[in-house]
């Protein structure tokens, strides 16, 4: 099982060490530093490094190495899987996962540590009981504490640990109950030169934010169930009501959760919001090329496409870029070489366009390569696959809780090769 | 206030001003203290000097005090162990209080304090832990006994946790149950062989009961121990498969890919007609899908499994080859790892889409991706023969983009395409030849100047391209050196009267100037060759070659097979056994798929061509049928159906005597893309015994003593060499071979044929442990020695690895047990008599040999030149009884009655082995006494 952890940060310095066996000695990371040397960028990193007695398994979030030490065989998935958990509970305890912030809470990141794993057994990993074992530091929270010398540490055993459902504690009570629900797609997909979709694929989430009191059973149906064949459930999802009716049934955690992401293939027939017209050369001999982009909605629904951002990395060979924008403002790092144009909202009337002149090294050969552009974007109100939740319901409480449903559309790996 | 201020003094008498703040009085100066002592301790600053001071604040009310103080003493008890001897009584007395929450806190920081004292006062609290009321305590108190078990494993045996442990599968709470199978999974590692995790169609229900209740990450370590269950029938597996199934639907990659496990496993004990087999299939494209829709170390990992559940069961993701085509901003490690599977997806199909979208990739930056792409369009070619057009058409649009490594790539699978498709595509070469001089990597010289050698006659100036080679002949790399004389000669066979010159002028560098062995033999050979017969030349290096194949990447199929019991390990992300890599795992069991119940045949497979390649390498034929070989083969020739010998062997052999510079050459010539050689030297009379002097091949011939030397004995059965490992399983590498034994050694005779694109060294071999001890290096270890009574088959099973440069390769063989008998086995005349009488009766075994047409004395000259030596002779009512003796390597006398009736063909023989089970088996015997019947 998982044996240390050591936080390693963007400089290369171990600047948090927990160990839940025997210590083992920091000169371990050194293999992963040597890793770290001879990959070109930080995100090249291998996840898996061997070492002559241990494994190294690390994940790269907010610009820090999280690196895992394992000795016997153990799943990788289920490191990867558990770090990603840690740097969420920092995220949730802090606000922001940042060596910064983690140095400021150093006793409390070293609790959490300690309550997460057992002898490198994931113990409590639930955002809810931890935060009954060992409550998140707050302004109001340190003051008192330090007022009255009491602990932020909980006394009593968390109820949910143990429950059937392990997710919920007890005895919750709001005044006003709400539940909002946050259907939010991502669009990941690559298009190739001449505009044809080479790949287009939608990954899903719905996120919650439940504050109901008691014990509410919540079902929520949708219009179009079955374009739901590929999902992950929250562990409360009642998978046989799914299987058989195609309805989300469950009792929520007390919060914020993510209830369900799901996945909508290739196979399925994808809509792609925006289309790019892009006509990006070098000509032999010369040492200009022409930069010519414009964006245009496409399969939208008529929903406005906003916080447009696309960039592109130009050739090495490139020196600048003289473009003119039609709207939104633009900047080329000489350096990285990255084109960044920020369009804001595509006003379909006036479609926004990029065009100038890119000027090369003197006596350069022309580019081998084909800059590749990649946009984000934002569609508020609609989901692209066109799912559509039906209705919500709550059972098992009397009260009327207010209820939610916000619809966005993102860019994933939204990718146009040119 | 936040606690980087923990960290802000570094002046000289911290120690000591932490020291005086601890004792202090005031209760929150002492937490501050505590605190900082802590931060200290995360940057792995030594603090160690204050534990007197830390232990004293343990005895407190407050609970996060507590536990600080519990995490400093994790971290330093080691260090002060009779220290923490201070803190014992505070644990026991905390393992009693009324807040579950303390008690587990106490048991659970006891066992992370790996101190002998502590361990001793630590096994009456866990006892009651373990029986606690409250199921959080229990399951603790489970993990805890895993820690205690990785300090002092005797005291856990001792102390019977173990049992509690597996009472606690029973548990009530499904959290206990996930808790005590990851503990007793973890304890069982180390004791391979303990049968810790027994289970049975019981607790296979509990814990799948348990599964749906659990934490994800209980989920993960039950569903890790079900997949070392084998069911007992195909329902037991359905039904298995059907509770397991919704955890695909699970958030958790890990929890999926575990299931995926599983139902990989079980899904092979389901007949292939059942619906439900059908239905499986398809649930299990989706969630391997939406694991690369994770982070990229999530894809990393998920990929290397895809990697290995396509190889097993293409049909599953057949049609989702485009979740794998890569994203330009994909980690690098994530885009090797798609363009992998995208090949092994490759079909008539897709491959239109597939080859796009290699060809987009080779426009990318990163180089060695760009390389990799270009080589995987060689690939599809070779795959998909469909496309292998298509495929030379795009790389001849990337040759044009004049790219240097670009080109380069393109050129080394343009010869690899050539070698498959000969006499297709020989359009192209003007183009490749414009590049020439653009080529500065040996491996695309080498590519080159074997198409150019290959294809003289078509090219007008070959000698001038090959003689501006031929300038820089030293500076150039063995590789081309190799190719360079080989491609000359060639074109000297093809062009005899330009190229007289040229042709003297490599040979005399080659044998003269050259230091290189393998060059120098080389010369001499192509030399000898030509100057002999001009004719026999030809037919040698112009020789038909050997088409290549194109499963050359696959994994070996029993290496597959254990792997897919092992997906979503380490091991599944290196592809070797854990065996191969893991510290510590002493002696891991090899897992096996269970064999499917329904049909013979083990996997469906896509064509017939895979089909081939799925039986597993190295069919270890059973004691009968074996018997049935050789009987046929030797006694009754007539009537031959045993294995044919193996048509190639008698030309390698040739071609390695000729060498007599052996492995490396051999190899050389075939991979320096001049599969000629091989097969050529054949031609010539194969007279010699083979040899193997290999000169660095690694001592292959030291570890065997595998030399001409040895003359065969008279009479010594001499087999032909049967293929071993056929080179569809080992990348290439085919390896056949026999056991034989000469004056007194037991020799491994082997022929390694390299049947792959690209040079071999590196040759390594290794035994697996087996029973009489068998280990390459002159003498013979016993490394297991049997003791008495033991009753398990000795195994004459020799799993062997063999390893180069390109991969480990492991096959297994039979020896025939004769071989293991020595040549002092002849027991003295009373001692035998005496010995004969002490054995126990159930020592002893009989069987017959049938169609034996030998009297008894010929039969006993026979089985004394196999060592097996007749003692006494008596005739008893026109019987013949010979009572013989024999000893094995490892040192255990085996003796034998052999009843001989005139007239009748079948003999009796009833054996029985001193001190030992029937360790001499009919097969042996026979082995023995048939070889001798030649």
């Amino acid at each position: 099982m998982i044996h240390s952890l050591f936080l390693i940060n963007a400089s290369g310095d171990i600047f948090l060490e927990k160990h839940w066996k025997s210590v083992v000695s920091r000169s371990v990371c050194d293999y992963f530093f040597e890793a770290q040397e001879r990959a070109s960028e930080p995100e090249n990193v291998p996840p898996v490094i061997p070492t002559p007695h241990h494994y190294l398994i690390s994940v790269l979030r907010h610009r820090i190495y999280f690196v895992a030490v394992i000795q016997s065989e153990v799943p990788p998935l289920f490191v990867i899987e558990f770090l990603h958990r840690v740097v969420d509970t920092f995220q949730d305890y802090f606000g922001v996962c940042t060596e910064a912030a983690i140095k400021d809470n150093v006793v409390v990141v070293y609790e959490l540590l300690e309550e997460m794993l057992d002898n490198g057994f994931p113990l409590a990993t639930e955002s809810n009981i931890l935060k009954e074992l060992i409550k998140p530091p707050t302004i109001l929270r340190t003051m008192v504490n330090t007022i009255t010398g009491s602990t932020n540490v909980g006394e009593q055993l968390p109820t949910g640990q143990l429950s059937v459902v392990p997710w919920r504690r007890t005895g919750v009570k709001y005044t006003n109950n709400e539940a909002y629900f946050d259907v939010v797609e991502e669009i990941d997909a690559i298009i190739d030169k001449s505009g044809s979709t080479i790949t287009a694929e939608i990954q899903g989430v719905i996120d919650a934010c439940v504050k109901l009191t008691g014990m509410p059973d919540l079902t929520l149906s949708f219009m179009n169930p079955r374009l739901l064949d590929d999902v992950s459930f929250h562990p409360c999802v009642r998978f046989k009501r799914w299987e058989a009716e195609r309805i989300l049934s469950f009792i929520p955690p007390d919060g914020n959760f993510r209830l369900l992401s799901y996945h909508v293939s290739s196979q399925n027939l994808v809509a792609i919001p925006v289309y790019v017209k892009h006509n990006i050369t070098f000509r032999e001999g010369s040492s200009q090329g022409r930069f010519d982009l414009t964006l245009g909605p496409k399969q939208t629904m008529g929903k406005a496409v906003e916080a447009v951002l696309v960039s592109s990395q130009l050739p090495r060979g490139v020196l600048n870029a003289n473009l003119n924008a039609s709207q939104g403002t633009y900047t080329f790092d000489p350096v990285t070489k990255m084109l960044t144009w920020d369009v804001g909202k595509i006003n379909p009337q006036k479609l926004p366009s990029l065009k100038g002149s890119m000027n090369l090294q003197a006596g350069a050969s022309k580019p081998d390569e084909n800059p590749t552009i990649n946009i984000q974007l934002k569609i508020q109100q609609m989901a692209i696959s066109g799912l559509k939740v039906n209705r919500l319901d709550m059972y098992g409480e009397k009260y009327k809780p207010f209820k939610g449903i916000k619809y966005m559309t993102k860019a994933g790996k939204f990718q146009v090769r040119t | 206030m936040t606690d980087s201020k923990y960290f802000t003094t570094t002046k000289k008498g911290e120690i000591f001003e932490l020291k005086a703040e601890l004792n202090s009085d005031k209760k929150e100066k002492k937490k501050e203290a505590v605190k900082k002592v802590i931060a200290s301790m995360t940057v792995g600053k030594d603090v160690s000097a204050l534990f007197p001071d830390v232990v004293n604040c343990m005895q407190t009310d407050n609970l996060e005090l507590k536990k600080l103080v519990y995490l400093y003493l994790m971290n330093y008890a080691k260090s002060q162990p009779d220290m923490a001897i201070m803190a014992v009584n505070t644990f026991v007395k905390d393992c009693e209080d009324p807040n579950p929450l303390i008690r587990a806190l106490a048991v659970r920081t006891m066992g992370c304090i790996r101190v002998d004292k502590i361990t001793e006062y630590l096994c009456e609290p866990l006892r009651k832990c373990l029986k606690d009321e409250d199921p959080y305590v229990r399951k603790t108190a489970a993990v805890c006994v895993a820690k205690l078990h990785d300090i002092n494993a005797q005291l856990v045996e001792d102390q019977g946790f173990l049992d509690t442990l597996k009472d606690l599968i029973s548990d009530s709470n499904p959290m206990v149950v996930a808790n005590a199978v990851a503990a007793l999974s973890e304890i069982a590692e180390s004791h391979p062989n303990s049968n810790l995790l027994d289970l049975n169609p019981q607790t296979i229900n509990k814990l799948l009961t348990a599964l749906n209740e659990c934490t994800e990450w209980g989920q993960i370590f039950i569903l890790d121990c079900l997949a070392n269950y084998t069911p007992r029938d195909d329902r037991e597996s359905q039904s298995i498969c059907e509770r397991v199934t919704p955890r695909l639907s699970h958030a958790n990659s890990a929890v999926v890919l575990s299931a995926v496990k599983v139902l990989m496993k079980f899904m092979e004990m389901l007949p292939k007609d059942l619906d439900y087999y059908g239905t499986l299939l398809k649930k299990l494209a989706p969630p391997l899908v939406t694991l690369l829709s994770a982070e990229p170390e999530l894809q990393y990992v998920a990929l290397r499994n895809i990697n290995l559940i396509v190889q097993r069961r293409p049909e599953i993701l057949k049609h989702e080859m485009k979740v794998f085509f890569v994203k330009y901003n994909d980690p690098i490690y994530v885009k090797l790892e798609k363009l992998d599977i995208m090949i092994r997806l490759a079909s008539q199909a897709n491959i239109a889409q597939v080859l796009a979208e290699l060809k987009e990739y080779a426009t990318e930056v990163d180089v060695d991706f760009v390389r990799k792409a270009v080589r995987a369009i060689g690939r599809c070619a070779i795959k998909v023969e469909q496309s292998a057009e298509r495929c030379v058409s795009t790389l001849l649009d990337l040759i044009q983009t004049k790219v240097n490594y670009v080109v380069q790539e393109a050129i080394v699978v343009i010869k690899d395409i050539f070698r498959k498709y000969p006499n297709k595509y020989e359009s192209v070469i003007a183009t490749l030849c414009e590049n020439l001089d653009s080529l500065d990597e040996p491996e695309a010289r080498a590519a080159m100047i074997w198409i150019v050698g290959e294809y003289a006659e078509r090219i007008d100036n070959a000698d001038e391209l090959l003689e501006s080679f031929l300038e820089g002949f030293h500076d150039e790399s063995t590789q081309v050196q190799l190719q360079l004389l080989t491609a000359i000669v060639k074109l000297f066979l093809k062009k005899p009267t330009e190229t007289q010159e040229l042709v003297q002028q490599v040979l005399s560098l080659a044998t003269q100037d050259s230091d290189n062995p393998d060059l120098r033999d080389r010369g001499y050979i192509y030399w000898r060759l030509l100057s002999t017969d001009p004719v026999a030349a030809k037919e040698v290096v112009l020789a038909e070659k050997p088409l290549i194949s194109e499963e050359t990447d696959l994994i070996e199929p029993t290496l597959l097979e254990e792997l897919i019991c092992h997906i979503g390990t380490l091991a599944s992300v290196y592809h070797k056994p854990p065996s191969a890599f893991v510290e510590g795992s002493r002696g891991v069991q090899h897992k096996r798929l269970p064999g499917s119940a329904g049909s013979g045949e083990s996997v469906e497979s896509p064509d017939p061509g895979a089909a081939a390649t799925e039986t597993p390498p190295a069919v270890i034929p059973s004691q009968g049928d074996l018997l049935g070989d050789l009987l046929n083969l030797d006694l009754t020739p007539t009537t031959t159906t045993g294995p044919p010998p193996p048509t190639t062997s008698g030309m390698q052999m040739g071609a390695m005597d000729l060498l007599s510079g052996g492995l490396d050459s051999l190899l050389g010539g075939d991979i320096g893309g001049n599969p000629a050689m091989g097969a050529a030297f054949g031609a010539a009379p194969a007279t010699m015994p083979a040899s193997f002097n290999a000169p660095g091949s690694g001592g292959l011939d030291d570890l065997f003593d595998l030399g001409g030397g040895v003359g065969m004995p008279m009479g010594a059965l001499n087999p032909p060499k049967a293929v071993w490992l056929p080179a569809m399983k080992a990348k290439g590498l085919e390896i056949s071979g026999v056991f034989v034994r000469r004056a007194g050694v037991i020799q491994m005779e082997m022929t390694l044929t390299n049947k792959a694109m690209s040079v071999m060294t590196d040759f390594a071999i290794q035994f697996n442990r087996n029973s009489f001890g068998l280990a390459p290096a002159g003498p013979l270890q016993i490394l297991t020695p049997l003791s008495p009574n033991q009753s398990i088959e000795p195994l004459n099973n020799l799993q062997v690895a063999v390893k180069n440069n390109i991969d480990v390769f492991y096959f297994s063989c039979q020896y025939p047990i004769s071989m293991l008998f020595v040549e002092d086995g002849k027991m003295e005349r009373q001692v035998f008599l005496a010995t004969w009488k002490d054995i126990p009766n159930d020592n002893e075994s009989q069987f017959q040999i049938k169609d034996c047409h030998l009297n008894s004395d010929a039969a006993s000259n026979k089985l004394q030149s196999s060592n097996i030596f007749t003692i006494a002779k008596r005739t008893v009512e026109g019987q013949d009884m010979l009572y013989q003796s024999m000893k094995l390597t490892n040192g255990i006398w085996v003796l034998a009655e052999l009843r001989v009736q005139a007239g009748n063909p079948n003999y009796t023989v009833s054996s029985v082995a001193l001190a030992i089970g029937p360790i001499i088996n009919q097969n042996g015997f026979e082995n023995g006494f048939t070889n001798q019947a030649l």
